[in-house]
């Protein structure tokens, strides 16, 4: 599943949809996978307007491989991080044709500004532009843990597939 | 007429093989009306810039439809920047789709066309995993055939992969009471889980009492409405097929 796709999910017991913490869900001990996509910048223009930023910048945080330890927090505590331009990340493009598979390690997240760019600072920014694309669009996660941060259930995934489906107690 | 997307490497031992009701949601949702109608409420020209819409399909299966609507995606919105995603409670069925959608997107790019931009697929419970509001279209072909009881959500435990395979297949067509216990959960996120300008696509049989179903979506009151907008014929036989469209009418627009 794209890392993106942790926009428009949330957790999945009934009790939880009332409560902000319950999005988005927070990626645990992830293995990413990066696809190899064409630049697809309509795309990107697109998407933007209907992401929530924050959550994106939430999600991009957790998934990257810094440990969160050595990232204090934030005072306004919807974020757990800084104002983002103040984190850098190593970030690395894949560069090959085929699905590569890379430990959490070896995958880095680029730098998010605090507000989603506009069409014409990405027009002018070819750096953010590619950042945002492996982003968006290449990276997937391939297993791992979905954690809800209200009720704290946890949400298995493999091979690519989040399970959803809850254990009868929870339903 | 467009092309099917292969489904030939799906075991239909325990995935739902494609059928005359996933056919007929392929050529309604690309019939000339429904192209029409999804075009003026998703890429109308007179909005400077509309976001890209998320599909989501409940109960991909094969992954016949999902498929097919991402890789028209261009055909039937009139843009290819199209977000695609499917559920389903069986995870066999997940692991189809993504195969499917994978083959018919190197289709599509073989020959040189776009296709939309697939996110994945979950296993899970109908919409109980989607965030609010963030549907743009929703498609569903239901378990919808009257049976005495409902299969369990979760898998079976067991140790025969017979008896598992029956239980995976029968969460596909059984739908309990007038075959609406399901559709009739899922109907009542609706409101909830589509967007503003959302809408969704819901495949009923005869036995599911459509007229009656779809008064009661017009009785949801804030401008929803529904209506037939593709039919499998004038024939007999307990499984006439029809599609049904659920959209909210904003107020102070003209139709649509």
């Amino acid at each position: 599943m794209k890392v993106l796709t942790l926009n428009f999910l949330t957790c999945a017991v009934k009790a939880c949809k009332s409560s902000s913490a319950s999005f988005p869900l927070h990626p645990k001990d992830c293995e990413l996978v990066s696809d190899t996509i064409e630049a697809n910048p309509a795309l990107i223009y697109n998407v933007l307007p209907r992401v929530d930023w924050a959550a994106l910048i939430t999600t991009a945080s957790e998934v990257n491989p810094l440990p969160l330890s050595s990232v204090s927090p934030s005072p306004s505590s919807h974020l757990p991080f800084p104002p983002p331009n103040q984190i850098q990340v190593p970030h690395k493009r894949m560069e090959t044709d085929k699905t590569n598979k890379e430990s959490r390690e070896q995958l880095g997240f680029p730098t998010l500004p605090a507000q989603p760019p506009t069409k014409e600072e990405l027009e002018a920014d070819e750096k953010m532009m590619g950042e945002l694309h492996t982003l968006l669009l290449e990276t997937q996660i391939s297993e791992g843990m979905l954690r809800c941060g209200n009720c704290g259930h946890e949400y298995r995934v493999k091979e690519g597939i989040a399970n959803f489906l809850l254990p009868n107690h929870l339903v | 007429m467009l092309p099917t997307p292969s489904t030939s490497h799906v075991e239909f031992e325990r995935v739902y093989e494609p059928a005359e009701d996933s056919y007929l949601l392929l050529d309604t949702l690309s019939s000339e009306s429904e192209k029409a109608f999804l075009q003026h409420r998703f890429n109308n020209a007179s909005v400077q810039s509309s976001p890209s819409p998320l599909v989501v399909e409940i109960g991909t299966g094969s992954g016949v439809v999902l498929s097919f609507i991402d890789a028209h995606a261009e055909i039937i919105f009139g843009r290819s920047d199209v977000f695609t995603a499917g559920v389903d409670v069986n995870i066999h069925a997940c692991k189809a789709t993504i195969q499917t959608v994978r083959v018919a997107e190197k289709e599509q790019a073989m020959e040189s066309k776009s296709h939309g931009f697939y996110l994945g697929n979950m296993v899970g419970d109908l919409a109980t995993a989607l965030r609010v509001g963030e549907v743009d279209v929703l498609v569903f072909n239901p378990p919808y055939v009257p049976t005495p009881d409902l299969p369990t959500v979760l898998p079976k435990e067991t140790r025969d992969s017979f008896e598992a395979d029956s239980h995976l297949l029968s969460l596909s067509y059984a739908g309990g009471e007038d075959g609406m216990e399901v559709t009739n959960r899922l109907l009542d996120s609706l409101p909830q889980i589509l967007g503003e300008k959302g809408c969704a696509y819901i495949l009923l049989c005869a036995q599911n009492k459509p007229e009656i179903v779809k008064d009661h979506i017009r009785k949801w009151g804030d401008g929803w409405t529904a209506e037939t907008v593709g039919n499998s014929g004038k024939k007999g036989g307990w499984e006439k097929l029809q599609i049904v469209r659920i959209w909210r009418i904003s107020p102070g627009s003209a139709i649509q």
